[in-house]
């Protein structure tokens, strides 16, 4: 009997009120004029447009950070374990055994404060590179900046960053360590690993809606850039060629800034962390060129 | 008034080649690079697939555009580029006001997140502000009827109560533009009869509403006008009935007869050509037939030389696109090997089977090549006809005078005891 369907309302067409004066008076007036044209050669960034949907940023966010750690037993204590676990590792097997140069802290607490900003980096890459393809249902069916999708997968670890700190904190107390003045400086440091992960996580995730490649080699390309980072090792303990050469790397001024602020090492040498900055802002730079040309096929090759 | 939405010339291009991009490998790309700049390959020209064509329009403000046309006709590309999901190749629309289309219901809902979560989820997707959300959220609610399970993760609802929230939400989004496809409007009847609900509710308070249907008396009784797309182009434009009873008659664009008088150029190869189709009822031809007679399809084929045996079978597809039904002449004159002769076979399809409405025919004159069949003649809507009921009670609708869906509609024995 469900089948039959009636005819829904029986009423004419025709008595129809006039325009606007009809409209529900609770409704927003938006007078905006929607241009619709192919997409330009040369992409830009509408940064006005961007503002315009800064509450749906949040919302995306929002909703990645509820959903994490759903339907698992231990939830957000992952965020400690994972970075903690790591450092034991680390501690037992460059620590002890290879005995890695650590800037004269004591390991443990070395490799945690450069794991800190590392496994933030290492997520928000991750994160942010699969983005398009995870949200398949949103990129087909409805419109809204695409850039709102990995600046939102780059925000979520922030949380877990925020929280793993607790432990560096009881760490310090524990080893006697002192943060310097610099300590100011790391919320700059972090953002500069934001920003390096956005830059890669724009491109990979881009890349990802054509070749599905991408996530196999998330896990593999994250571990190399790890050995080039200063995590394991201290950077100034190597020639000075070769720190010119991981300059290069973003991460490595991330990761020598925060220790400067939390451990009160040595400041990172100010002509590295301008290379460092450089190579952060073309990197960003070509990821997002490259989204923004994609963008238009998006919904077509996913 | 202005224009609510003016298109001017939009096109959109799909390459094939893409398509094979899509789903190949970096390694792929790379191999393929790599051998042409090694050999100077010149890159396998794509085959381009203009899904549209140069479409114009405009809708004023409040009015109620129908868009009609066969399956793959450019319909859902062009909601598609209105909606702003992917660009036009060519081509320049602009829309004048706040666009919503019930064609994302539910879309960003999160299984894991509670009712409530979701609700603000997918407002803030379908471009609400969270003021606003939360001014309507208590209507929303009530409309959904979801009740006290707004605080129970999504993933623990039926689906029922999902789409119900879904809707809820989408209802409420009051847009200045509807666009509306009930092509792809998901869920069970009664929630297609919400969707139009709604849209009658919006068209009436002023909005404009662009609509997509397959069911062309919805069209005709809701829409204003109505445009016509066949292959990417605008092919009729006008007052909504005048364009749905003219893409009716055209059914298709094929008529209920076809006979090709040159043997050389009708469909087949040496071994069978067609002569002719024709749809048959009470003895002649019919484009409109009787929805409680049977009807027949006659096909007139050639069989030119001795070879492996052949057999007849036909195909209907509905005015949707849906397979109505195969069939194929199983008797056993078709096991022996053709003999070179004119043959004429009628399938003959009973009375009260089929749903009103334009069914359209493939002909098929096949040899059985296990485990597939092999056609050594086939066309692709030949013949079109349209089935109608002259509502005199004795159908399978008896005296039920509204929409009747389903593929099929036969008219069963019921048998009833009381006890």
């Amino acid at each position: 009997m469900t089948d039959v369907r009636p005819p829904v309302v029986e009423a004419p067409v025709g008595g129809r009120q006039d325009g606007r004066g009809s409209h529900a008076p609770d409704q927003p007036r938006i007078d905006r004029v929607t241009v619709i044209r192919p997409a330009p050669r040369w992409p830009h960034l509408d940064v006005r447009e961007l503002w315009h949907f800064r509450e749906l940023l949040f919302t995306l966010a929002w909703r990645d950070v509820a959903v994490r750690y759903k339907q698992t037993a231990i939830g957000i204590a992952w965020a400690i374990l994972v970075p903690f676990v790591t450092m034991v590792v680390f501690t037992l097997v460059f620590g002890k055994f290879a005995n890695f140069p650590s800037k004269g802290v004591p390991y443990p607490i070395f490799a945690y404060s450069a794991l800190l900003p590392w496994t933030y980096f290492a997520s928000a890459v991750g994160l942010s590179s699969g983005c398009l393809v995870n949200n398949k249902p949103l990129v087909t069916k409805v419109y809204f900046p695409r850039v709102l999708l990995p600046l939102s997968a780059v925000s979520v670890p922030i949380f877990d960053f925020v929280f793993a700190s607790i432990v560096l904190f009881g760490m310090m107390a524990w080893f006697h360590i002192w943060p310097s003045i610099a300590l100011l400086l790391a919320p700059a440091f972090l953002l500069m690993a934001l920003t390096t992960a956005l830059g890669t996580g724009l491109f990979l995730s881009a890349v990802n809606v054509r070749y599905r490649d991408v996530p196999y080699a998330i896990p593999f390309v994250i571990q190399i850039w790890m050995y080039v980072s200063g995590v394991i090792y201290a950077i100034s303990a190597l020639p000075e060629r070769w720190q010119w050469v991981l300059a290069l790397n973003p991460m490595t001024a991330v990761i020598n800034g925060f220790q400067w602020g939390v451990l009160d090492t040595a400041a990172p040498p100010l002509d590295k962390t301008l290379v460092s900055v450089a190579s952060m802002l073309v990197m960003t730079v070509v990821g997002l060129w490259y989204f923004r040309r994609s963008e238009p096929k998006f919904a077509d090759t996913i | 008034m202005g224009a609510a939405i003016t298109a001017t010339g939009l096109a959109k291009r799909y390459r094939i080649g893409q398509l094979r991009g899509a789903y190949g490998t970096l390694r792929d790309s790379i191999s393929t690079a790599a051998r042409r700049a090694v050999r100077r390959e010149h890159a396998e020209r794509p085959r381009d697939i203009w899904a549209l064509k140069d479409v114009s329009f405009d809708v004023p403000e409040g009015q109620v555009l129908g868009i009609i046309g066969r399956n793959g006709a450019g319909k859902s590309t062009l909601l598609k580029i209105l909606t702003r999901i992917t660009t036009p190749t060519r081509g320049r629309a602009e829309i004048r006001g706040r666009v919503g289309s019930l064609l994302e219901v539910g879309t960003g809902f999160h299984p894991e997140l509670t009712g409530r979560e979701n609700v603000f989820l997918n407002g803030s997707v379908l471009g609400m502000k969270r003021s606003e959300i939360a001014a309507k959220f208590d209507e929303m609610v009530e409309f959904s009827g979801i009740g006290t399970f707004i605080d129970t993760p999504v993933k623990r609802y039926s689906s029922g109560m999902q789409v119900r929230l879904a809707f809820a939400v989408a209802a409420h989004l009051e847009p200045e533009i509807l666009l509306v496809d009930e092509v792809l409007a998901v869920g069970d009847a009664e929630f297609q009869r919400r969707c139009l609900g709604r849209m009658e509710v919006l068209s009436e308070s002023g909005r404009t509403v662009l609509f997509v249907s397959h069911q062309m008396q919805a069209v005709a009784r809701l829409c204003d006008r109505a445009i016509w797309l066949d292959q990417g182009q605008v092919v009729d434009a006008g007052e909504s009935s005048e364009v749905v009873a003219r893409y009716l008659q055209a059914g298709f664009g094929s008529g209920s007869g076809r006979v090709w008088t040159d043997i050389a150029e009708a469909p087949g190869g040496d071994l069978v050509r067609l002569r002719s189709v024709r749809v048959v009822q009470d003895g002649h031809e019919a484009a409109a037939v009787d929805v409680r007679r049977p009807v027949g399809i006659e096909i007139g084929f050639a069989v030119l030389r001795d070879g492996e045996p052949v057999f007849p079978k036909i195909k209907l597809v509905d005015g949707r696109g849906d397979v109505v039904f195969n069939a194929m002449d199983t008797s056993d004159r078709w096991l022996e090997s053709a003999r070179p002769a004119d043959y004429l076979s009628t399938a003959w399809i009973p009375g009260n089977l089929l749903n009103e409405g334009l069914i359209s025919v493939q002909v098929v004159v096949a040899s059985m090549g296990a485990p597939r069949l092999v056609p050594q003649a086939a066309i692709n809507d030949v013949v079109s006809f349209h089935v109608q009921d002259p509502g005199d009670g004795d159908s399978a609708r008896g005296l039920f005078t509204g929409q009747w869906r389903g593929v099929v509609r036969p008219l069963l024995d019921w048998t009833t005891e009381e006890r």
